[in-house]
């Protein structure tokens, strides 16, 4: 066991450091001034598209885990934002790279990279939620397109992006799992219509994405046809790992510590009050064990080794964790917790509130809490599937 | 940066546990609790052929050197075979406070023969660490002690007793002091309530080892819970694979796989947490006593969660005496309140990062 950085990487660090120093004026209150700008100077400097190779827009570096942690380390510490990391970035990307066509790479990544694209996922729909592999929309074959029907749910950003990558039906006598392809759509496309998913914040941060008679060259399957699922399932570990991220989790602790340390009831501090204390420091005991299964998974990755457990718990424990931390700050505010919109007593914006709101979403969003357990359960500790109702 | 077990550290981990497999069955663990040995002198010296006496004793007073990484994996294995051995008090408190707090001579004359296993060392500082009760309390004056002390550590058939006074200045006392046994739920370690009446006692230094110790005994009692917790969710697995009702294994119910996957999901990071509160101890980290009060209040959560959900997977048969779950159950209800309950742990967490009023 041995924490300590080598030269090699404090050096790196010192750098990442200095670049943030020197372009502090590009980015203020955690925004970039400019974002696709501020997204072409990371590329640039190897910040973003990191280990995306130069032939498609990206930084070409070899991976480095460590460093990739001293990025993201920094960046946090310093309140600066990373760049673009929509879906297209996070998911579509890595998907592309290791599964697509060339044409298909050099067609869609630079763009992608560079925010000129922004892509929506249409993987859920309203009778495939947890059973992803149920999905129902579906594309006929005519001629060198296909034809799409069907709809899809809990699409983020779909009123913004120029493309979707979906989950589609698209072999019709094949088995659940085996008749799904992966396909990229233009949102452009007659017959496509887009309509915002109000959600319990108040604001709409998904959509509904309806498809009549949507149609789509046959050639912009990625992965092969019928090859869907397991192209999708690549990524989705993509998506899990973002929404476990224990640095994040240490940002919003750090703040709810500032926030009970500053405000005051009848002029004491919340945190002055043991119950309180008590019960940020249950947290903070939390956050501590997240952070560190976090390094261990990270020490794994470097070495190659199966974390396990370890790794399977990180999507469950870590979005309670965060809804635990807004759950203390709205408590902690106690009458001023219920305030939200705007007016002059509300703190921070309302952010606890709609972060209350919104990661009970991520809770059930990418994997429900329940699926995790089955997949901790069978993956993690090898017990037995439930048998389907048919066998049963 | 490497954050997991050397090699070195895996067999430690290795061998320990296989030892105590032959060493700590559950019918010696049962035979220690029923016939109320004061100690089990076959388990230890079994584990000193181990080394494990010697620890943390340094290679020139006849130890292994090492650190409390090591201490934690010992631990760990220890509270995985809910093993009656004198860990806590005579192989990590008592040789850190010579270490720490002992003079030259002190080192020499006891150092060796703890590492040896030739005696064992009790350790009393309950009220330094964990508060007073019923009057308990020693006072020190002229090399000698007066006055009470509750919970004292692995002090039957002890050579050597190191006890806090009311100042929580250390000091040691050679012989077995005299004490009454402290019944308590978990009949699988010793403890004691010694009483002083004009004892000699030679002082150790006054440098403030006894916050040294306390964190030291955080993290040995949490490293202790985790591997007693991660034995019972083994364990629960194990039976939900086996147990049929309803003409299928309990374990391919959703209602009892995912009580064994929370018990999973909280340990993991809680491993994470102790390795790192040992190594932090080791380094001699800013943060260390932190990462110990931490470690202490967190393992004795999940553990209290894992200890009673664990027993519920197995159903009626897991409260019975004849699994002998309860063992498990009661080590870790027993280290969840030793040297310091959750609420005043966390307490000191806080007051350690200033967050309690002035």
């Amino acid at each position: 066991m041995d924490l300590t950085e080598t030269a090699e990487m404090a050096a790196f660090r010192g750098e990442v450091r200095g670049f943030l120093g020197a372009h502090a004026g590009d980015y203020a209150g955690g925004a970039a001034k400019d974002v696709k700008a501020w997204q072409a100077r990371l590329i640039d400097n190897g910040y973003a598209a990191r280990t995306i190779p130069r032939a498609f827009g990206g930084f070409g570096a070899e991976p480095d885990i460590l460093k990739s942690r001293i990025i993201a380390e920094e960046f946090i510490a310093a309140g600066a934002p990373r760049g673009i990391a929509n879906q297209g970035v996070s998911m579509l990307v890595p998907t592309l790279l290791e599964v697509g066509s060339d044409e298909q790479k050099a067609r869609w990544i630079g763009p992608t990279l560079r925010g000129e694209i922004v892509w929506c996922q249409g993987y859920s729909e309203p009778g495939a939620g947890s059973d992803l592999a149920n999905v129902q929309t579906r594309a006929v074959e005519d001629g060198d397109d296909f034809v799409i029907s069907g709809s899809k749910i809990w699409t983020s950003t779909a009123a913004q992006a120029q493309m979707m990558f979906a989950l589609i039906r698209t072999e019709a006598e094949a088995a659940k799992h085996e008749g799904i392809s992966y396909v990229l759509i233009p949102m452009d496309t007659p017959g496509i219509e887009v309509r915002p998913l109000k959600t319990m914040t108040g604001g709409a941060e998904f959509n509904e994405v309806f498809f009549t008679d949507v149609r789509v060259p046959r050639d912009q399957v990625v992965g092969g046809r019928g090859r869907g699922w397991f192209v999708a399932n690549t990524t989705l570990k993509h998506e899990r790992g973002m929404l476990g991220d224990p640095n994040a989790t240490e940002a919003r602790l750090g703040a709810l510590i500032e926030l009970m340390k500053t405000e005051t009831v009848d002029g004491e501090r919340i945190v002055d009050n043991p119950i309180f204390r008590d019960r940020l420091m249950q947290l903070q005991a939390r956050v501590l064990a997240m952070k560190f299964n976090g390094l261990r998974l990270l020490t794994a990755a470097v070495t190659g080794e199966s974390a396990g457990v370890a790794g399977l718990v990180v999507k469950l424990q870590g979005c309670e964790l965060n809804h635990q931390l807004a759950a203390l700050a709205i408590d902690a505010l106690g009458e001023l917790g219920i305030l939200y919109h705007d007016g002059p007593h509300l703190r921070a914006k309302g952010r606890w509130q709609w972060n209350y709101m919104f990661d009970l979403g991520l809770i059930i969003g990418g994997g429900t809490a329940q699926i995790q357990k089955n997949i901790i359960s069978e993956r993690g500790l090898g017990m037995p599937r439930e048998p389907s109702a048919a066998k049963a | 940066m490497r954050f997991a077990l050397s090699e070195d550290q895996k067999l430690l981990q290795a061998s320990i546990g296989k030892a105590l497999e032959a060493l700590s069955p559950l019918e010696r663990v049962r035979q220690f609790a029923d016939r109320e040995e004061a100690t089990a002198p076959d388990l230890w010296a079994g584990l000193t052929d181990l080394g494990l006496p010697g620890l943390l004793v340094d290679e020139e007073h006849g130890g292994l050197g090492l650190g409390m990484v090591e201490a934690a994996i010992a631990a760990e294995a220890l509270g995985a075979a809910v093993a009656p051995a004198p860990f806590l008090g005579s192989a990590v408190l008592a040789p850190l406070a010579l270490k720490l707090a002992g003079s030259r001579e002190q080192q020499v004359k006891w150092l060796p023969m703890l590492a040896s296993g030739k005696i064992t060392a009790g350790v009393a500082i309950s009220e330094a660490v964990a508060g007073a009760r019923d009057g308990a309390g020693v006072d020190a004056h002229d090399l000698m002690l007066d006055g009470k002390a509750l919970f004292a550590l692995d002090a039957r058939g002890a050579g050597l007793l190191i006890v806090a006074d009311r100042k929580g200045e250390l000091h040691l006392a050679a012989g077995e002091p005299p004490q009454m046994p402290m019944n308590s739920i978990d009949a699988t370690r010793r403890l004691s309530e010694i009483t002083f009446r004009g004892a000699l006692a030679a002082p150790l230094a006054s440098n403030g080892a006894l916050d040294r110790l306390r964190d030291a005994a955080w993290i040995v009692l949490a490293a202790e819970t985790l591997g007693a917790s991660q034995a019972m969710l083994d364990k629960a697995v194990a039976y939900a694979k086996e147990r049929k009702q309803f003409g299928r294994v309990i374990g391919s119910f959703q209602a009892v796989k995912h009580l064994c996957a929370e018990m999973a999901a909280e340990l993991e990071p809680a491993r994470a947490l102790v390795w790192y509160a040992a190594y932090a101890f080791d380094q001699g980290l800013e943060e260390a006593p932190l990462m110990a009060a931490h470690a202490k209040a967190h393992l004795a959560e999940v553990g209290r969660f894992v200890a009673r959900t664990a027993t519920e997977v197995h159903g009626g048969i897991g409260i019975t005496d004849l699994l002998g779950l309860h063992y498990w159950f009661k080590r870790i209800g027993q280290n969840r309140q030793l040297l310091g309950g959750p609420e005043r742990v966390r307490e000191i967490a806080a007051r350690l990062q200033g967050l309690t009023a002035a």
